[in-house]
This record gives C-alpha cells, sequence and structure tokens, in this order.
C-alpha cells in the first residue's frame, strides 16, 4: 500500500511537467479565447460559420490527426514552425512549449464554449446603461462584461485545464514523449504500461490524475458558485 | 433647451418627431408603441435616427446633414431605465459611483453625500441590487444618473415597473431632482396623473408622430386631444396657491384663477404653490347658480366649445375668467340644459373628488427620509 505513494523521481517530473504544460495551456490560451468568444457571441461577419466550425474542429478530429496538423504546420520544416524559429527564435517542436500548444489547442473549443455562453447571457442593457453614464466601450467591456462573464471564464479555463491534462494523442503525435520535456502524466502512463513491471507505477499516476482532476472540477465549482453569488440577479 | 427633429424607420413603425421645449419638465406622453423609448433612445445616442437634428443646451448631439453623432458615453444624459440596470456585480455605493468616476473632475457638480441625503440612500450603501426593493433600486438608479453630473436627464416610465404605493415613494424625490438640482427632465410615461404631477412642457406621442406640443394646461384642456389622452383621465390642469386652512370646516382653500377651491385638509402651509387636476367626468354643469347643492365649488363661467362626438358623452369646455374647465357629460343633458358655445354656466366640483391622491399636487413635497421600508 505504501508503495503506491513512493514516486519515482522521473514520475515526480511527469507530474510537475504536466501541471506546467496545462497552466501554460490555459493562461496562453485565455485571452485568445475571450476574443475568440466575444467575436462569436456578438458580431456578424463572413465567415463566421468557418470560425466556429475551426474552434470546434479539435473537439470531433482525432485528437492524432490535429498533432499531425500542428507537427506539419509547426514542425521544426514546417511553414509557419521554420518561419517562428528563424524570427522569433520559437521553437514547438519536441519542446515542452509544444506540448503546452497541442493541449491549448485541444482544450481551446471548451473554453470558448464556456465563455461564449457567459457572453450571450450578459444583459446588454447594462453595457448601454453604463455608456449612457460615460463608459467608453472598452471600459464598458472592461467594468460590466468582464465582471459578468468571470463565471463563464473560470468554468472554461477549468475545463480546458482538465483537458489538457488529458492530452494525449496530439501531444504525443506533435512532441513525442521526450521524459522530461514532453512526457505528460498520460504519456508516462502509456509507457509505464508498456514495460514489464510498471503497473505498479502506472497505478500511482492513475490515481495522481484522478486527485488533480477531481480537486480541478471542485476548484472550478466552487469558484463559479463564489463568482456567481456575486454576479447575479435574483 | 431640447430641439428635436428626427425621422427613424423601425420595419413597419415610423418615427417622425418634431419639438422643441425649454420646459424644466418635458413629458413624452402616448400610448404605449407611440415612439417614446425611441425617442429617449436617439435623445440618448442608443439609437442613431436615420435623418434628424437633436439639440440640448446649444449643443449638437445628432446632426445627420452636418454628420454629428455624438456616442451615448459622451452625450452627459442622465438616463433613467424603467427596470434599474442597476449593476449586479457591484454594491449601491459602486453603482452611484460608476458614472461620477468618468465625468471630468471639473464638471463633478454632486458629491456622493449630498446625493445620499437628497435620495434617503444612506442605509443602502454596502448592499448589492439583488437584495433592494423595486423602488429602492429605482432611487439608486436616480441617484447612479445624477452623480454622474448631466445636463439633461432622461427618465424612462421610471415608475411603470412599480405598485402604486412605491410610486408615491418615488415621486417626492423625482419632484426634488427637478426642484433642487435644476437639470432638465425628459419625462417618459403614459400616466396623465404622473405628467400632471411633474411636468411643465408635454409632448403628446401617438403612432410615431407628435401630435400636440405645449403647456401641460394647455394641452390638458384641449377637446380634441382627449381620445388620445384617454377619457377616464383627461381634465383641466389649475395652477393654484394655498389660501389657508379654515379652522371651522377643516377644509383647506385653494386660489385659482378660474375661483377658489375647497378640499378636505391639506398639510400645506399657506402660500404653496399647488397644481389641481380637475379630471373632466368629476365636474358637473349647472345653468343658474344654485345653493341647495352638496358640492362646494361652484366656478362660474361660459361655454367656449362642445366637441363634436358621436355617441352617447360629450365634452365641453368652460371658461371660467381665462382659465379652462373641461367637463365629461351625455349629450341628453347639454341638449337638456341647452348648452351652446357663449352660454352661462356653471362648473360644479365635489371637493370629494379632489381628494384622490395624485390630484393636488405641490411643488414640493418631501416625505421624511428615514421614513422608508426595505427588502428583508
Amino acid at each position: 500500500m505504501l508503495a503506491l505513494f513512493d514516486l519515482q523521481p522521473d514520475e515526480i517530473v511527469a507530474i510537475r511537467l504536466s501541471l506546467r504544460v496545462a497552466s501554460w495551456a490555459v493562461l496562453a490560451s485565455l485571452p485568445f479565447g475571450v476574443l475568440t468568444a466575444l467575436v462569436l457571441a456578438r458580431r456578424r461577419f463572413w465567415g463566421k460559420g468557418l470560425l466556429d466550425t475551426l474552434v470546434h474542429l479539435p473537439l470531433v478530429l482525432p485528437p492524432v490527426v490535429t498533432g499531425y496538423a500542428l507537427l506539419v504546420l509547426l514542425g521544426r520544416r514546417g511553414v509557419l514552425g521554420a518561419f517562428l524559429a528563424q524570427t522569433f527564435g520559437i521553437v514547438f517542436a519536441f519542446r515542452w512549449t509544444g506540448a503546452a500548444l497541442a493541449s491549448a489547442v485541444m482544450g481551446f473549443p471548451l473554453l470558448v464554449r464556456a465563455i461564449r455562453l457567459s457572453i450571450e447571457a450578459v444583459d446588454r442593457r447594462l453595457e448601454a446603461a453604463a455608456g449612457t453614464l460615460g463608459a467608453s466601450s472598452l471600459w464598458v467591456f472592461l467594468t460590466v462584461t468582464l465582471p459578468l462573464i468571470l463565471p463563464g471564464i473560470v468554468a472554461g479555463g477549468i475545463l480546458a485545464f482538465a483537458r489538457s491534462l488529458g492530452e494525449f494523442g496530439a501531444t504525443i503525435t506533435f512532441v513525442s514523449n521526450i521524459p522530461g520535456e514532453t512526457q505528460t502524466l498520460p504519456s508516462a502512463i502509456y509507457t509505464l504500461t508498456q514495460v514489464p513491471g510498471g503497473d505498479a507505477g502506472a497505478i500511482r499516476l492513475s490515481i495522481i490524475s484522478v486527485i488533480i482532476s477531481v480537486l480541478a472540477l471542485m476548484t472550478s465549482e466552487f469558484i463559479a458558485r463564489r463568482v456567481g453569488e456575486r454576479v447575479s440577479t435574483p | 433647451m431640447l430641439e428635436v427633429d428626427v425621422f427613424h424607420r423601425l420595419g413597419e413603425f415610423v418615427l417622425e418627431a418634431r419639438f422643441a421645449s425649454d420646459g424644466r419638465v418635458t413629458a413624452l406622453f402616448g400610448p404605449s408603441g407611440a415612439g417614446k423609448t425611441s425617442l429617449v433612445q436617439a435623445l440618448a445616442g442608443l439609437l442613431r435616427p436615420e435623418r434628424g437634428r437633436i439639440v440640448v443646451d446649444e449643443q449638437v448631439l445628432f446632426d445627420h446633414d452636418a454628420g454629428i453623432h455624438v456616442p451615448p458615453h459622451r452625450r452627459r444624459i442622465g438616463y433613467v431605465f424603467q427596470e434599474g440596470r442597476l449593476f449586479p456585480h457591484l454594491t449601491v455605493r459602486q453603482n452611484l459611483l460608476y458614472g461620477r468616476w468618468f465625468t471630468p473632475r471639473a464638471e463633478r457638480r454632486e458629491g456622493l453625500d449630498r446625493v445620499v441625503d437628497l435620495l434617503g440612500l444612506g442605509f443602502l450603501l454596502d448592499r448589492r441590487p439583488g437584495r433592494l426593493s423595486g423602488g429602492e433600486k429605482q432611487r439608486v438608479a436616480l441617484g447612479r444618473a445624477l452623480l454622474a453630473s448631466p445636463r439633461l436627464f432622461l427618465m424612462d416610465e421610471p415608475l411603470a415597473s412599480l405598485d402604486a404605493a412605491r410610486k408615491e415613494e418615488i415621486l417626492p424625490y423625482i419632484e426634488r431632482l427637478r426642484d433642487e438640482t435644476g437639470i432638465p427632465i425628459v419625462y417618459v410615461s403614459h400616466s396623465v396623473a404622473e405628467v400632471a404631477r411633474l411636468a411643465s412642457t408635454m409632448v403628446l406621442l401617438a403612432e410615431g408622430r407628435v401630435e400636440a406640443a405645449g403647456s401641460v394646461g394647455a394641452i390638458m384642456s384641449r377637446l380634441d386631444l382627449i381620445p388620445l389622452i384617454g377619457r377616464d383621465a383627461a381634465g383641466a390642469i389649475l395652477e393654484a396657491k394655498v389660501v389657508g386652512l379654515d379652522r371651522g370646516t377643516d377644509l383647506t382653500i385653494l386660489r385659482t384663477g378660474a375661483g377658489d377651491l375647497y378640499v378636505p385638509r391639506l398639510d400645506l402651509a399657506a402660500g404653496t404653490v399647488v397644481r389641481v387636476r380637475v379630471r373632466a367626468r368629476d365636474v358637473m354643469i349647472a345653468t343658474r347658480p344654485q345653493t341647495d347643492l352638496s358640492a362646494l365649488n361652484v366656478l362660474e363661467g361660459t361655454v367656449a366649445e362642445i366637441a363634436a362626438v358621436d355617441g352617447p358623452v360629450v365634452e365641453i369646455r368652460l371658461d371660467c375668467r381665462g382659465e379652462s374647465i373641461v367637463a365629461r357629460l351625455t349629450r341628453h343633458s347639454v341638449e337638456r340644459l341647452g348648452l351652446a358655445p357663449g352660454r352661462r354656466a356653471y362648473a360644479v366640483i365635489k371637493a370629494i373628488a379632489l381628494d384622490s391622491p395624485g390630484l393636488v399636487a405641490s411643488r414640493s413635497t418631501l416625505v421624511p427620509a428615514d421614513a422608508e421600508e426595505s427588502a428583508p
């Protein structure tokens, strides 16, 4: 029983890497998520259906396909990858940043959906009222819209975080399975199941995964409720 | 000074309104669907008319030909909405200060303390809007608009969602804003009682058009507008001054241009200026002076006008020493008495008929701020 919690150093590395990858994936995609949700909820333009489909694509595509698309686009010899590497020195291929990018792409639909729903629930008459009180569009967004959609942003962020912790297919296709660099929890568990005597480690990491996921969901519920109480009109 | 001339189409509905007003309170009056809300939205900049021009205090807010459309947040117009529209995520204090924060320092005319005092909001400051009663919400909304130091108030049926008791609770505060801040008010309503009580100028809207505009007294005594105003509510308005209380009878005497009126005791000081609404349905007509009647108020005048209408009911207007009194009679009575323009006649009004709330309104009726109820 004790052996269950006797984590090996490389397992600890995998856990920490997973948390780092998931955190970065969510934090870096959050501004884009809010922006995309705003555009989808509020704007009418040609190609809106296309954008909507594109955002939702990772939800329905086999993750391996998404990973392969990222590899083709952003790999060292990819169209965008080569450009980014040469111009800005940003490299995704076979780095933890690549794992974060793959996670972000996979979690993006969930993030956008949650935020979009909360934006559509905002009473736009409140925004008009703020305008008549002297607030410009930007201030209306910062002082009225943003606080009111905060529960949606938190909920979406946590969903994306949880999705990111479970990301496997796209990550392993895009950045492979390098211990300490791109070997996140699911990859580590998968590797352990492929070697003789790896069962104990696989079970340990699986339990850790369950604990992290449950904690994330509970935190999300708690924060959403706290924020929700503050902004709802009974 | 307010000048409006707008044209706008919304589907089938066409708003084509043109009026000017320099009244302290301009009432936009009309049935629902008359275009009142579209008109105030155009004033606030929330709706951009297809054509026209809007000028407030010599500042052009909208001019289609000149390509001017000042955005809402630069108009400095204090919009009070029917449903309050308080920000649910902010406390009452934060709601109140919201507009003030966006007002340039040099143009902040109102301080939080004074507004809290004026509207009796002291005990609400730390609450959130979700825990306020309907009446309290509207008072906070009034304060929030006032603290943005607006050059004009727009009140879009601010009492429509409240019950009668709450209306009576808010009206004195609106009168306070009118009397103590000096900011002109555009007041949207379909209630004759509110208009008669608050407004100096009245713009009558029907189906997107201005049917009439002018002083409340002049509009209310026009027989041709009675169908638009509503038969039950229609009636002349008299400006009056409290003479005093008759101790023997416990009646208050009001001096109007048409003659003195006796009404059951009003707790108003002598000299107070009041406005009396004499509903047409409450007026009887006699052709000889009457003494053996219970009704106390008899105003002498001549028949000025008899409305031409089909059906059993007719409105007539009496000229009583230059003031108008409107009466609603059966056609039968008009014929029986031989009433015709120029004929001497007496308007008979029961003192009791003037005893309903809202018919006699002083220029500043105040209730103490601590006599408030609040939501649990």
